[in-house]
C-alpha cells in the first residue's frame, strides 16, 4: 500500500522526493560508482531535465565545480546550470564530470527510462526496442511504471515484448514467469526473438524447453513464409520494371508488328531527359526538385515520342511489311543514338537524384519496403492502366485498332494511316520514354542503359502474347516473381538463364505467347 | 540446271586464291625493309576478315536461302571459338604462371582440383577439332528442330535466336562455367607444335581461313544449286506451300541451320588462334547483328556477297575506329539504315541484277502487300 | 490431338469404306465462332465434286481439315478408308496423295515455272534425297509435258512472279497434276480467268477426273455448271443440299441461302 503511494506520489509530484539523495550532488561526487548512482537517481526522479542533463553527461559536456559541486552545462558558448537552466558565469576552476564505461551504459539505460515516459510515441517505441535489446533488469520497475500508463497498442506491444525479454533473461525468474514471458517473444516472431527462444533451450526446466521449442517452430514457418512473401514482393517490383520496359513494345511490337530494336534506346532517352530535367531545376530553380520527376514524365514523354515519331517517318513507314528489315534498320538507329549520346553527355553515368518520396522504407508485417520501389510498381500499373484507357477508350485508340487490322479499310473509312501510324508509334516510343523517368532511379543512366531491357522486353511481349496488353501485363509479373523466387536457390544469373530458356521452350509449345489468339487469319 | 561454279563464284574464288598466294610472299619473300613488305600483324587482320567472311557465309545460308534471320549465329561462331581455344589452353601445359601441367592458370587461381570432365579429350586436337563441328552443330540441330518443329518462323525465331546467345553469353561470363569467365581463355602458346606468336604460323593460319572459306562456299553452294537449295528457297518464299506439296520443310530448314552453325564454328575456330583470345563478349547479341549487316551488305542469297560484305564492312571498321573513333558506331548505324532502305540486295544482289539479267540465283522473297504481318494476325478473326 | 475414340486406330489398316473421302460431322470453332457444325462428305474415287455456298459457309475450312492445317474440334476424316486425316499433318497428307490449289494462286514465286513444276513432281520427298537424289537428275520431257497440258510451256524458264494471276492458277493446277494426286481439292480455280480460259480450265479438270479425285469449290455457276458433276452446296458449316446442278440450283433452301432471288 505504501509502495503503490509512493509510486503515485512519484509519478504525480515529480522532483521532490525526500528520501532519496539529491542526484545532482551525487553527479558532481568524486567516485565513479556516486557519478553512477547519481545517474541511476537522475533517471528515476523524473526531473524534466534529466535527458538534458544526462547527454550532456555523455557528451562529456557537463561540468563540475569542485568546491561547492554545483553542475554547470555548456551549451554551444554558453554555460547554465545544470540544475535550474539558469545562465552561469565561466569559471576556471569547472571541470568535466567523467565516465567510464560502466557510467555510460548507465547513462544509455537511464536515456532508455526516460524515454519510456515521453510524451512522444515513436520515442516511447524506441525506448521499448532499446530496452528489449539490451534485456537490462535494471529497467524492469521503469518499464512495469510504463507499460501501466501506455495507452497506445502498438507501442504497449513493444513493452510487452521488452519484459517479456527482460524477464526470460534476468536471473532468478520462476518457470511460470517464464511460460507467460515466452508467448509474447514468440508473437513478436523475428530472428531476435528467435534468438531469445534459442537460449532457452539449455533451461532446466523441461516446460520451459519444449515451450521455447514449439515457438523456435512457429516463428521458423512465420519467417519461411515472410522471406517468400518478400521474394515475391521483389519479383513484382522486378516484374513492374520489366512492364513499363515492355509496355511501349507492346505497341510498336504488339500492335503494330513493328520490331523496333531502338526501343531500348527510347527508354534510355527518357532516362536523360530526366537527368536534363533535374539539372535544370537545380541550377534554376532548387524549390521544384521534388517535383522532378513529375516535371520529367511529360518531357520525357514528347522527346522519346518525337524521336519516335521521327524514326517511323523517316526509316519504318518504308519497311512495313518486311518485319526483318525493319529489325536492322531499327538496331542501325539505336547503334547511332546510343554513340549519340555518348558523343554529347560522355560513356559514364549520369547522377539522377532522388526526390524525398522515392526514398526511405517502411515496415509491413514484417516486410520491407521501399518508397522508391512501391512508386515504381504504382507507376508501372498507372502507366499500364492509362494504355488501356488511351486504346479501348479514346478515338485515337479506335483508330490505331482499325488501321492495324485492316489497313485499306481504315483508309477507305477515311481514316489518315499514315499520320495514325506516326502517332501510335509516336505513342509507343513516348511510353518508352517515360519507363526511363522511373528506370532513372533504379538503374545507371548511361548510353548503354536501354541495351539491358531490350531482349527483355521482346521475351515479355513475345511470352505474354502478341497484340495482347494483359498478356504482357501478365508475362512480366509472372517472369519478374519466377524470377526473384528462384534467385535465392540458384543465384541470379542462373535464374535469368534458366528464364531465357524456359520462355525458349516456351516458344516453341505456344509460339503465340500465353494468350494466344485462335483463327484462320492467325494461323495462315 | 545451275552450274556450280558460276560467274561471280569463279570471280569470288579466283579473287580468294590470289590473295591467299600473294600475302603469304608478300609477307615472307619480300625483305621487311621493302615498301612491298607486308607485315605480319596485317596478315592476321586479314585472317580475321576471312574467318568473318566464312560467318558471313554460313549466315546467308539461313538467311539468304531458307529466310531464317538468325541473331545467333555469334554464338556458333563462339562455340567454335571455345573448343579451339580450350585445345590452346591444354597445350599451355606446365609453361603457365602457376606453372600446373594440368590446369589452366585460370583454374588454379580458382581453386579447381582437377579438369571437369568436358576438358577432357582437349589435349588431342583431334577431337577438339571435331567439338569445333560437334558443338555447334548439336547445339544448331536441337534448337533448330525445336524450333522448326513448333513452326516458329520470322521475328519470333530471331528474337528467340537472340536470347539463346544472351543466355550463352551471360552463362560464360560465370567463373563456375569453368571456362575462364570474364577473362575468357588467352595467353595461348601454340597449335600442333606451331608457336602461334610465329610469323610462319600466322601466315600459315592465313591461308587455311582462305581455305575453308572457299571449302565452306563450295559446301553452301552444292547446298544451294541442288533440288534441296530450290526446296530451301521455296521454303522461304512460302513455308505452307510447301507442305502440301508433302516437304517437311523443319527438316530442310533444321539441316541448313545445322550445316551453318558448323560452318560458323569453323571460322571461330580459325578467328581465335589469329586473335589470340576467346572471351563470352563474343556471344554479346550485337555481334550477331553485326554479322547480319554484313550480309546484308554484300548481298544476301549471294554467298559471294557475304562473304565480300564481311571483309568490306570489317576494312572499313579497322580503319574508321582508328581514325574517328566516335564516328564508327554512326557509321554502322547509318550502314544498317541506308542498306535496308536503299540497297535491299546488297552490292553483289544488286550488281548481279543490273548485270546478270535472270539468271539471279535467288531473288528477294516477294513482298507481301501493305499490312504488316504480325498485325494482321494480331486480331484474330 | 483431342479427337474422339474411332474404331480406327493409325495402326488399323483394313478399309472401312469404299469412299476414297469419307468425311463425317465435322466441327470447328473459330474463337467461339462455329466454321463447321457437323459437316459430312463421302467422295468415290475418280469422282468429280463441286462444293458451291455463301461466303462462311465452310468451304476453305472443310478443306483445311482435310489438308491438316486446321484440327477440328471433333468429328472423323478418312482417306481411302484407311487412313485418319485428322491424325496427319500436312506433309504425311499429302504424301498419301491429297493435292491442294489455293484459292489464291500460291507459287514459289522466285523459281522459275519449270522449276515450280520440278518441285512439285511425284518422288521421294526427304532433304537428303533432295541433295543429291533423283530430283536433280529429273528429265525435262515430263517437265515439260505438264506445262504444255497447262499451256505454259512457253513460260517455262521465266519467273513465277512474272505470270499473271489467270497463269499462276494453271501454273497452281500444273502442280497438282505433277504430284499425280489421289485427290485434287482445288480451290476458286477460274478466279481471274477470262471466260475461255474458264471453259478451258472445266475441260481439263474434267480430263483429270476418272484417273483422280477432284473436289472443286467454286462460285461461277457457268463453271460449275460445266463440270457436269455431283454439286454440293453448303451453308454455315453443314450441307444444305447435294445432287446434280439441276436439283440443286432448283432446291428452293439453295435459292433462298445462296443463289438469291
Amino acid at each position: 500500500m505504501i509502495r503503490l503511494l509512493t509510486l503515485l506520489a512519484l509519478l504525480l509530484a515529480g522532483p521532490a522526493l525526500a528520501q532519496a539523495p539529491d542526484p545532482y550532488a551525487q553527479l558532481a561526487g568524486d567516485g565513479y560508482a556516486e557519478i553512477e548512482a547519481g545517474v541511476a537517481g537522475l533517471a528515476a526522479s523524473g526531473d524534466p531535465r534529466a535527458g538534458a542533463v544526462l547527454s550532456a553527461l555523455s557528451d562529456g559536456r557537463l561540468l563540475a565545480r569542485p568546491s561547492d559541486k554545483a553542475l554547470f552545462m555548456r551549451q554551444g558558448a554558453a554555460l547554465v546550470d545544470a540544475k535550474t537552466g539558469a545562465p552561469a558565469a565561466d569559471d576556471p576552476s569547472l571541470k568535466a564530470v567523467r565516465t567510464n564505461n560502466r557510467v555510460r551504459r548507465g547513462i544509455e539505460a537511464a536515456q532508455g527510462q526516460l524515454n519510456l515516459v515521453s510524451p512522444d510515441p515513436a520515442k516511447r517505441r524506441e525506448a521499448a526496442d532499446a530496452v528489449f535489446k539490451a534485456r537490462d533488469a535494471a529497467a524492469l520497475p521503469a518499464l512495469d511504471t510504463a507499460l501501466a500508463r501506455e495507452k497506445d497498442a502498438g507501442v504497449r506491444q513493444a513493452m510487452t515484448e521488452a519484459r517479456a525479454a527482460v524477464v526470460l533473461a534476468k536471473s532468478g525468474t520462476s518457470e511460470a514467469d517464464k511460460l507467460a514471458a515466452i508467448p509474447a517473444i514468440q508473437a513478436r516472431g523475428d530472428g531476435d526473438a528467435m534468438g531469445i527462444l534459442r537460449g532457452l533451450q539449455a533451461d532446466p526446466s523441461e516446460g520451459v524447453r519444449a515451450a521455447a521449442g514449439r515457438g523456435i517452430a512457429a516463428i521458423e514457418t512465420r519467417l519461411a513464409l515472410l522471406r517468400a512473401l518478400q521474394n515475391v514482393w521483389y519479383g513484382i517490383s522486378l516484374g513492374s520494371v520489366l512492364l513499363l520496359a515492355a509496355i511501349g513494345l507492346a505497341i510498336t511490337f504488339g500492335v503494330m508488328g513493328i520490331i523496333n530494336m531502338a526501343h531500348g534506346e527510347m527508354v534510355m532517352l527518357g532516362a536523360y531527359t530526366t537527368y536534363l530535367v533535374q539539372e535544370a531545376i537545380r541550377t534554376k530553380a532548387p524549390a521544384l526538385f521534388p517535383w522532378s520527376l513529375a516535371i520529367s514524365i511529360p518531357c520525357a514523354f514528347l522527346v522519346a515520342g518525337l524521336v519516335g515519331v521521327l524514326i517511323e517517318r523517316c526509316i519504318i513507314r518504308f519497311l512495313y511489311g518486311r518485319p526483318l528489315e525493319t529489325l536492322l534498320a531499327t538496331f542501325g538507329v539505336s547503334l547511332a543514338l546510343q554513340q549519340g549520346v555518348r558523343s554529347i553527355f560522355g560513356p559514364t553515368n549520369r547522377e539522377v537524384g532522388a526526390p524525398a518520396f522515392m526514398s526511405g522504407a517502411f515496415d509491413l508485417f514484417g516486410l520491407s519496403i521501399t518508397w522508391g520501389r512501391l512508386w515504381i510498381i504504382a507507376f508501372a500499373f498507372a502507366v499500364f492502366l492509362g494504355l488501356l484507357f488511351v486504346l479501348r477508350k479514346t478515338s485515337f485508340g479506335l483508330k490505331t485498332r482499325a488501321v492495324t487490322q485492316n489497313r485499306r479499310m481504315a483508309a477507305a473509312m477515311g481514316i489518315r494511316t499514315p499520320y495514325v501510324d506516326a502517332l501510335t508509334f509516336g505513342l509507343g516510343s513516348g511510353i518508352a520514354g517515360i519507363a526511363g523517368v522511373a528506370l532513372s532511379q533504379i538503374d545507371n543512366v548511361s548510353p548503354n542503359l536501354g541495351q539491358g531491357y531490350i531482349i527483355d522486353s521482346f521475351l515479355v511481349v513475345v511470352f505474354g502474347g502478341v497484340g495482347n496488353l494483359w498478356g504482357t501485363l501478365v508475362a512480366a509479373l509472372t517472369l519478374g516473381v519466377v524470377n526473384k523466387l528462384a534467385e535465392p536457390y540458384i543465384g541470379a544469373v542462373l535464374a535469368k538463364i534458366g528464364l531465357l530458356i524456359f520462355i525458349i521452350l516456351f516458344i516453341q509449345k505456344r509460339p503465340r505467347g500465353l494468350f494466344a489468339l485462335k483463327g484462320r487469319a492467325v494461323e495462315s | 540446271m545451275t552450274r556450280l561454279i558460276d560467274l561471280k563464284g569463279a570471280i569470288f574464288l579466283g579473287l580468294l586464291a590470289a590473295f591467299c598466294l600473294v600475302v603469304p610472299v608478300l609477307n615472307l619473300a619480300v625483305p621487311a625493309g621493302s615498301g612491298l613488305h607486308l607485315p605480319t600483324y596485317l596478315v592476321s587482320l586479314f585472317g580475321k576478315y576471312l574467318a568473318y567472311a566464312l560467318l558471313a557465309v554460313s549466315l546467308d545460308l539461313v538467311w539468304g536461302y531458307c529466310g531464317i534471320l538468325s541473331l545467333g549465329h555469334g554464338a556458333f561462331f563462339a562455340l567454335g571459338g571455345y573448343a579451339m581455344g580450350m585445345y590452346l589452353m591444354r597445350q599451355i601445359g606446365a609453361r603457365g604462371v602457376y606453372g600446373n601441367p594440368v590446369l589452366p592458370d585460370f583454374m588454379v587461381f580458382l581453386n579447381y582440383k582437377e579438369l571437369p570432365w568436358y576438358w577432357l579429350g582437349f589435349d588431342h586436337f583431334a577431337f577438339a577439332a571435331l567439338m569445333v563441328l560437334l558443338v555447334p552443330g548439336l547445339l544448331a540441330f536441337l534448337f533448330g528442330w525445336l524450333a522448326f518443329r513448333s513452326r516458329v518462323t520470322g521475328v519470333y525465331l530471331s528474337i528467340i535466336t537472340q536470347a539463346m546467345t544472351y543466355a550463352l553469353m551471360l552463362a560464360f561470363f560465370r567463373n563456375d562455367m569453368g571456362l575462364g569467365g570474364n577473362n575468357g581463355l588467352t595467353d595461348f602458346k601454340d597449335l600442333l607444335g606451331f608457336n602461334v606468336q610465329s610469323q610462319n604460323f600466322r601466315v600459315g593460319i592465313f591461308v587455311a581461313t582462305g581455305v575453308a572459306l572457299a571449302l565452306g562456299y563450295l559446301i553452301a553452294r552444292v547446298m544451294t544449286v541442288s533440288a534441296y537449295g530450290k526446296i530451301l528457297i521455296a521454303v522461304r518464299d512460302a513455308e505452307s506451300r510447301t507442305r502440301f506439296l508433302g516437304y517437311r520443310p523443319e527438316h530442310f530448314k533444321t539441316l541448313a541451320f545445322t550445316v551453318s552453325a558448323m560452318m560458323a564454328g569453323v571460322a571461330g575456330a580459325l578467328y581465335v588462334p589469329q586473335v589470340g583470345i576467346i572471351n563470352p563478349g563474343e556471344f554479346a547479341p550485337g555481334n550477331s547483328i553485326e554479322a547480319v549487316i554484313w550480309v546484308a551488305v554484300g548481298g544476301r542469297g549471294t554467298l559471294v556477297g557475304a562473304a565480300l560484305g564481311a571483309i568490306v564492312v570489317n576494312y572499313a571498321k579497322t580503319v574508321l575506329t582508328g581514325a574517328m573513333p566516335d564516328a564508327w558506331l554512326f557509321a554502322l548505324g547509318a550502314l544498317f539504315v541506308v542498306v535496308t532502305l536503299f540497297l535491299p540486295r546488297g552490292i553483289v544482289g544488286t550488281l548481279v541484277e543490273r548485270f546478270g539479267g535472270r539468271r539471279a540465283a535467288a531473288k528477294l522473297p516477294p513482298e507481301p502487300a501493305i499490312p504488316p504481318k504480325l498485325a494482321e494476325e494480331g486480331q484474330g478473326s | 490431338m483431342e479427337r474422339p475414340a474411332t474404331a480406327l486406330g493409325p495402326a488399323n489398316k483394313t478399309k472401312v469404306t469404299d469412299a476414297l473421302l469419307y468425311v463425317d460431322d465435322l466441327r470447328v470453332t473459330f474463337d467461339g465462332y462455329k466454321a463447321l457444325r457437323g459437316l459430312s462428305l463421302t467422295l468415290l474415287p475418280g469422282e468429280m465434286r463441286a462444293i458451291i455456298g455463301p461466303n462462311g459457309a465452310g468451304k476453305t475450312t472443310m478443306m483445311d481439315c482435310i489438308t491438316g492445317k486446321t484440327k477440328p474440334d471433333s468429328g472423323t476424316a478418312l482417306f481411302d478408308g484407311k487412313h485418319d486425316l485428322l491424325a496427319l499433318d500436312e506433309p504425311a497428307i499429302a504424301d498419301l496423295g491429297i493435292g491442294r490449289k489455293f484459292q489464291k494462286p500460291t507459287v514459289f514465286e522466285s523459281h522459275t515455272v519449270a522449276d515450280n513444276v520440278l518441285l512439285a513432281l511425284k518422288g521421294p520427298r526427304a532433304a537428303a534425297a533432295s541433295l543429291f537424289g533423283w530430283r536433280n537428275r529429273v528429265a525435262g520431257e515430263r517437265i515439260d509435258a505438264i506445262l504444255t497440258t497447262v499451256g505454259l510451256i512457253a513460260h517455262r524458264a521465266r519467273p513465277a512472279a512474272d505470270l499473271s494471276h489467270g497463269q499462276k492458277q494453271w501454273l497452281e493446277i500444273g502442280m497438282l497434276l505433277a504430284q499425280d494426286p489421289k485427290l485434287l481439292l482445288v480451290d476458286e480455280p477460274v478466279a481471274g480467268m477470262t471466260d475461255a480460259e474458264t471453259a478451258q480450265t472445266a475441260e481439263l479438270l474434267r480430263r483429270i477426273a476418272g484417273e483422280h479425285a477432284v473436289v472443286v469449290v467454286e462460285h461461277d455457276m457457268h463453271f460449275v455448271r460445266a463440270l457436269q458433276c455431283r454439286v454440293t452446296c453448303l451453308h454455315e458449316g453443314a450441307v444444305l443440299a447435294e445432287g446434280s446442278i439441276d436439283a440443286v440450283s432448283a432446291d428452293p433452301k439453295v435459292v433462298e441461302v445462296y443463289l438469291g432471288r
